[in-house]
């Protein structure tokens, strides 16, 4: 027993990662492969983003309740950078909102500066209302030019037709910027307000974003994404992919008659196309997750991650040793909230479609803590499994509630009106469900299933 | 080399500190006494950086650094230790002692990806000056222990290692002996003397111990309910009534009412 | 509307009716809200993510009971059945609260946790809670709302006065000011006058003194739950007849009062009402479209064609963040100097 226990605590990562992919192996012979790797892809996404969220909560205690805002500046990027221009609207709306944003800009800056010379505030006050009012009445004559153009199709300014490639990186500093704004603001300050204030900031980004169609579409969403790797239908007609297909299936395909032979072989093909752009996205997003963890470990084992781990041991004894901990802690804030970002624009990129509604905190923020809580948080390769488990069980929890409420119906007579209750409302449970996993293990295994090594114990 | 005027810290209604002034010559070990409750604490917080002052002024070297943050004052060469140890408890104490140097190479998270190199060269040199002081502490056999596992004592010894990894001109002690037992005590004692002498380092410390105070300091700073009683020499603050009756007398009182 | 004269009266009768009361109620609603956070803030050291959803429980509560009553027929003429249940409410409310506490945050008091864990805690409880509401009632939105609508409506108010524009008080906002203020005043009092209450008071400024004068800390902590259960239970309930309950609406509630506790200085009680009014106020001034209010005070070459609107109403929330912003930026510590926990 004694024996299991020290295996156990030393294979610790391997043991649950095996485990993990013994379940998926399972899901991928008895249902399908096209429905492990699209799991795994979006296990690897969300890995993607618990690691940016166990950078800012493991290292430096931050608490980011706007992963969602983050990340939806993410997929912003993305319709920015990766669709074409709309010339039409460009033609009519574009200087015109350009100014208002301009406007509004150096009204803000006006601001700032005369904030700074110490003029008087009413003064203040009156020119920054007065520099609203105007951006206000530009902006709305411009943004309702732009959504007359074509709305049913655009009704926006367009992106600027760059690789989508382009866009991850764009998502990525996009993000940074609205952390270091933030960050500014609150981290020198008491550590909830940061909390507060990251709730703000991404619920209002999700009102721009469906609000103001003439920027990304608002609530019509925007379809048709560029995509990074091939479509299916050119992966079905490529000859070497049908080579393959057709050498696995060998045995089978030579028992069967010419025509028969060859419907079967487009079936496999088709099959193996949606596999194979799927495995080509899995290995973008694995080498995007593989480069972001060797760059947090470098840093972590340098004296840079001393100083971090410093700082999160002690932080009154580490400023008296001279580190600036608002300033590290900022970067911190700023590079996590960046890797959110990233994942972000990830998502959006393989989702092929850009939909504001599906911004929910449940989804982007709370499932994305307890993957981290679960995992181990401080430990990267915990926020990987974390993210792995929970998306699985957060995948297969809509199912399994639907079937649970199937199996008790088989129990209770025909028409009972408490059945359709529950059945209505089964989706809900998500929400106590999630909650009571995060309070669990932060109350009886706070170290989650692979606790960080340098953890004060 | 510090030099405080007219230095308040109210909390509330409580007047921590009242109107202190205070001088600290450069190379002196000057003590600071007083009863529990005196402010002798939230002295050493204010001059550190730690708290805002509610009133007066700090003088580091002829420089106004009144309202300086703690990690902006050990820049110019103020360091404290705390009455309670602050070590890093998850870090060896090797690290406790080389994350001290500012201005680190590998401190900057560009250079911990591409300059691997340099950043090994210099943490080698910093792990030799780390190792030095450890000796000279004679704390060599705990350099790989995690310093959460060490003693009240040694953690303390480790907070006075930490001041001895840069050149600091002034350093504040703030009950730098209590919980330690003699013998490590005496140790401490030398080598604070050793710094000041060999160094060339102020100090400034608090202390109850009158012994240790006497071999010390000089002079010796007594403060009582915020505000400064006397100074002088361990000698004649040891017979001088006002001090006897700041802590047998109305000592006792402040200490009970706070 | 077509005379060319200017018409200050019926100018301030359409403020009122669509700016001061919608505002008083509103700003009463927050400052309950705010007033339970501050509460904890002050005795439990941490912000309460839980609190929005905490509303929708009370509410759902009401709700539930309220139904039931009417059900059964046992009503009162005239009076909102809400109203007669919410005490039965606060009796639940408080005991899942309470429940909360004993299994959630004591073991964080206990093992004295950094307050970013326990405020991560707290946000377990806000989902968790949520769910059971939504379980519950479903999301949709829904009106609890019956007895007389109006004190006065606009027509009973335009043949009093002869005025053109009509202002109705709704009872909802006549019991809202009415009951925000009384129980504002109880907690006023019981903070200041009674034994327990400023036992609370010591508790919050200095714990260890506190103990040392032999307070009860698990004392402190219940009455600090029963207090933010009544608070909490009344707000929902009351915000719920005034607009109706909707538990998205309810947790979004968290950002303005989470501003208002800023603003005022987050665990004083003073600020955390002041906050609430100031952030109801800029919240309705910034969004009412002032056309017709201005058609009333020019003349009629200068009648404004658009809204005059200066905040759509979709960004309402965007206000109160706003605000906390500029709080944050040129006053951390809000207009009456809250305390200023520092965490170690």
């Amino acid at each position: 027993m004694n024996n299991l226990n020290n295996i156990w605590q030393s294979y610790r990562a391997i043991i649950t990662f095996s485990l993990m992919g013994f379940v998926l192996l399972f899901v991928g012979f008895n249902q399908s492969w096209a429905l492990v790797i699209g799991i795994i892809n979006m296990s690897l996404i969300s890995a993607i983003m618990a690691l940016g969220v166990n950078i800012q909560w493991g290292y430096a205690g931050l608490f980011n309740v706007g992963i969602m805002g983050f990340a939806a500046l993410g997929g912003v990027s993305v319709v920015l950078i990766s669709q074409q221009p709309v010339t039409e609207a460009i033609d009519v709306g574009g200087i015109k909102m350009l100014f208002a944003l301009a406007l509004g800009a150096a009204t803000i800056a006006a601001g700032v500066l005369l904030n700074r010379r110490g003029v008087n505030k009413w003064l203040i006050s009156l020119i920054v209302v007065i520099g609203y009012l105007f951006t206000r009445f530009y902006f709305s004559e411009a943004s309702k030019l732009i959504e007359k153009v074509d709305p049913a199709i655009t009704g926006y300014l367009g992106g600027f037709g760059l690789p989508i490639m382009l866009s991850w990186i764009v998502g990525g500093l996009a993000a940074a910027g609205a952390a270091w704004w933030i960050g500014k603001i609150t981290l020198s300050l008491r550590s909830d307000y940061l909390a507060i204030a990251t709730l703000g900031i991404s619920e209002i980004i999700i009102y721009v974003i469906k609000n103001e169609d003439w920027f990304v579409r608002g609530l019509k969403n925007v379809y048709g994404l560029q995509r990074p790797v091939p479509y299916e239908v050119d992966m079905q007609k490529s000859e070497w992919l049908q080579n393959i297909v057709a050498w696995i299936h060998r045995s089978e395909l030579q028992l069967l008659s010419q025509s028969e032979q060859i419907s079967k072989l487009s079936d496999y093909v088709r099959e193996a196309s949606v596999v194979f752009v799927k495995l080509s996205y899995s290995g973008l997003f694995l080498l995007i997750l593989i480069a972001f963890i060797m760059l947090s470990n470098l840093a972590l084992n340098s004296p840079w991650g001393r100083k971090v781990r410093a700082i999160r041991d002690n932080e009154v004894a580490a400023s008296a040793m001279g580190k600036n901990i608002t300033r590290q802690h900022l970067q911190i804030f700023v590079i996590g909230s960046a890797i959110v970002g990233v994942a972000g624009a990830l998502l959006v990129t393989y989702d092929g479609i850009f939909i504001p509604t599906a911004y929910q905190p449940l989804r982007f923020t709370f499932l994305i803590w307890v993957m981290v809580i679960v995992g181990g948080s401080g430990n990267n390769l915990g926020s990987v499994l974390g993210a792995f488990i929970m998306w699985f069980i957060w995948i297969q929890s809509g199912p399994i509630g639907l079937w649970a409420v199937e199996m008790l119906g088989n129990y209770v007579q025909e028409g009972n009106t408490s059945l359709e209750f529950i059945e209505d409302r089964v989706h809900y449970l998500r929400l106590i469900f999630m909650g009571s996993i995060m309070l669990l293990i932060m109350r009886f295994s706070p170290g989650g299933i692979l606790p960080e090594k340098n953890k004060e114990l | 080399m510090i030099t405080v005027k007219n230095l308040s810290k109210h909390f509330g209604g409580i007047k921590a500190v009242d109107g202190v002034d205070l001088h600290i010559e450069r190379g002196s070990i000057t003590g600071l006494v007083g009863p529990n409750g005196a402010g002798k604490t939230t002295m050493f917080n204010l001059i550190a950086g730690l708290y805002q002052p509610t009133e007066g002024e700090i003088i580091l070297d002829g420089e106004d650094v009144t309202n300086l943050t703690s990690h902006q004052l050990f820049h110019k060469g103020l360091l404290r230790t705390f009455q309670i140890a602050h070590e890093f408890p998850t870090l060896s104490v090797l690290e406790n002692l080389m994350m001290v140097p500012a201005n680190q190479l590998g401190e900057s998270l560009m250079n911990t990806w591409f300059k691997r190199k340099q950043i090994h060269a210099q943490e080698r040199e910093l792990q030799k000056k780390a190792e030095e002081v450890i000796d000279f502490l004679s704390i060599s056999h705990l350099k790989n222990e995690r310093a959460g596992n060490l003693s009240g004592g040694q953690k303390k010894l480790l907070e006075l290692a930490r001041t001895m990894m840069v050149d600091a001109k002034v350093v504040l002690l703030d009950e730098v002996g209590a919980g330690v037992n003699r013998t490590l005590l005496n140790q401490i004692g030398d080598a604070i003397l050793r710094l000041n002498s060999e160094r060339g380092y102020t100090f400034c410390m608090i202390e109850h111990d009158m012994d240790f105070i006497s071999r010390l300091c000089n002079p010796v700073v007594v403060l009582a309910e915020g505000q400064i009683l006397t100074s002088g020499t361990p000698d004649q603050i040891k017979s001088s009534d006002a001090v006897i009756e700041a802590y047998l007398g109305k000592g006792i009182k402040t200490e009970a009412t706070s | 509307m077509t005379s060319d004269s200017v018409d200050i009266i019926n100018a301030f009768a359409l403020l009122t009716n669509f700016v001061l009361l919608p505002a008083l109620s509103y700003g009463s609603q927050l400052a309950l809200g705010a007033l339970a956070v501050t509460l904890v803030y002050s005795v439990l050291r941490f912000s309460n993510f839980a609190q929005g959803d905490s509303m929708a429980f009370g509410t759902m509560i009401v709700i539930l009971l309220t139904s039931f009553m009417i059900s059964r027929g046992w009503t009162i003429s005239g009076i909102p059945t809400a109203l007669l249940v919410i005490p039965i409410a606060i009796v639940f409310t408080s005991m899942y609260l309470l429940t909360m506490d004993r299994l959630i945050y004591r073991h964080y008091r206990k093992i004295k946790a950094k307050s970013i864990t326990i405020v991560m805690s707290s946000i377990g409880v806000m989902f968790v809670t949520g769910g059971i509401v939504r379980f519950v009632l479903g999301a949709t939105a829904q009106k609890f709302e019956d007895g007389e609508r109006f004190i006065f409506s606009v027509r009973e108010f335009k043949a009093y006065t002869g005025l053109e524009q009509g202002i109705a008080f709704k009872t909802s906002q006549f019991l809202t000011i009415t009951i925000a203020f009384l129980l504002v005043a109880f907690v006023f009092y019981f903070l200041q006058k009674t034994k327990t209450g400023k036992a609370m008071r010591a508790y919050s400024d200095n714990k260890e003194l506190a103990l040392l004068s032999g307070i009860d800390p698990d004392k402190m902590v219940q009455i600090t739950w029963l207090l933010v259960a009544a608070l909490t239970t009344i707000a929902g309930a009351l915000y719920g007849l005034d607009k109706g309950f909707a538990p998205q609406q309810y947790h979004l509630l968290l950002l303005p009062i989470f501003a208002s506790v800023i603003v005022g200085g987050i665990g004083s009680p003073i600020g955390a009402i002041a906050g609430a009014f100031l952030v109801a106020f800029s919240e309705i001034l910034l969004t009412y479209a002032y056309k017709k209010f201005l058609i009333y005070l020019l003349p009629l070459s200068m009648h404004p064609s658009s809204l005059v609107q200066l905040i759509g109403t979709e960004y309402k929330y965007a206000i109160s963040f706003v605000i906390l912003v500029i709080v944050l930026l040129i006053k951390p510590t809000g207009l009456f100097k809250g305390k200023v926990i520092v965490d170690e």
